[in-house]
């Protein structure tokens, strides 16, 4: 079966990523298809590759970028969202004048058309988050 | 249409675990996850909130974020079946719809 996963909470915010990489290496191991996981809101924090947690620590985005180079998962962060929480790719930084990136592998930054695309194309869109 | 419902606040937290069985169908799923699980156990103010909704609606609890609460299976209210993720796949897949209540 195919699933989009969205996840709306950041790395270290509550629980919602580790809950929804464990949802995602059970449905893989189920022989399901991920198509998309789109992260919103608060959700775009998974996607720096700034982030550097205590070694000791899960490594959320790390994992995401293993993830997604393992398993050629897409893995989407939505623009508006990214914008005001200052993450950005190249192109991004080239718009927008910064000095800059900090997208992290594996990752890229789109519009909420790639959320609706993912509802009307996934069998199931299960959401993660606040 | 099945849907599964899924909680992951505890019930002391939102109320998005009342929201959900006053508003969910006969038939349907709930699964209970992260501090969700708070509201699967025993001789809590919402136990009969949930035991009343039974004969309406299966729960279900996710056992890894009961354990990784130091909570025991033992602790669930009767008629609460303990899950693991392939189950929680499982869910998603065997009901036409995912809700989830945040």
């Amino acid at each position: 079966m195919k699933l989009g996963i969205q996840i709306n909470e950041g790395p270290y915010t509550h629980e919602a990523s580790v809950s929804a990489l464990n949802y995602i290496k059970a449905a893989l191991a189920a022989g399901h298809e991920i198509f998309r996981v789109f992260f919103y809101h608060d959700g775009v924090n998974n996607g720096t590759r700034y982030a550097s947690p205590p070694q000791d620590d899960v490594n959320i985005v790390n994992t995401w970028s293993k993830l997604a180079k393992e398993h050629k998962i897409d893995l989407v962060v939505c623009v508006a969202a990214a914008q005001r929480r200052g993450i950005v790719d190249e192109g991004e930084q080239k718009r927008n004048g910064k000095d800059g990136n900090n997208i992290a592998e594996g990752f890229r930054i789109s519009g909420l058309g790639q959320l609706i695309e993912a509802a009307i194309q996934c069998d199931r869109l299960v959401v993660f988050g606040d | 249409m099945s849907t599964l419902h899924t909680v992951n606040k505890s019930p002391f937290e939102k109320n998005s675990l009342e929201t959900c069985v006053r508003l969910a169908s006969k038939g349907n799923a709930v699964l209970m996850y992260e501090d969700g699980v708070y509201g699967a156990l025993k001789n809590t103010a919402v136990a009969n909130l949930v035991k009343g909704a039974m004969s309406n609606l299966q729960f279900y609890v996710l056992g890894p974020d009961l354990k990784a609460r130091g909570l025991d299976a033992a602790k669930v209210l009767d008629g609460i079946k303990v899950v693991n993720y392939n189950d929680f796949v499982k869910l998603s897949v065997e009901n036409d719809k995912v809700q989830a209540w945040l």
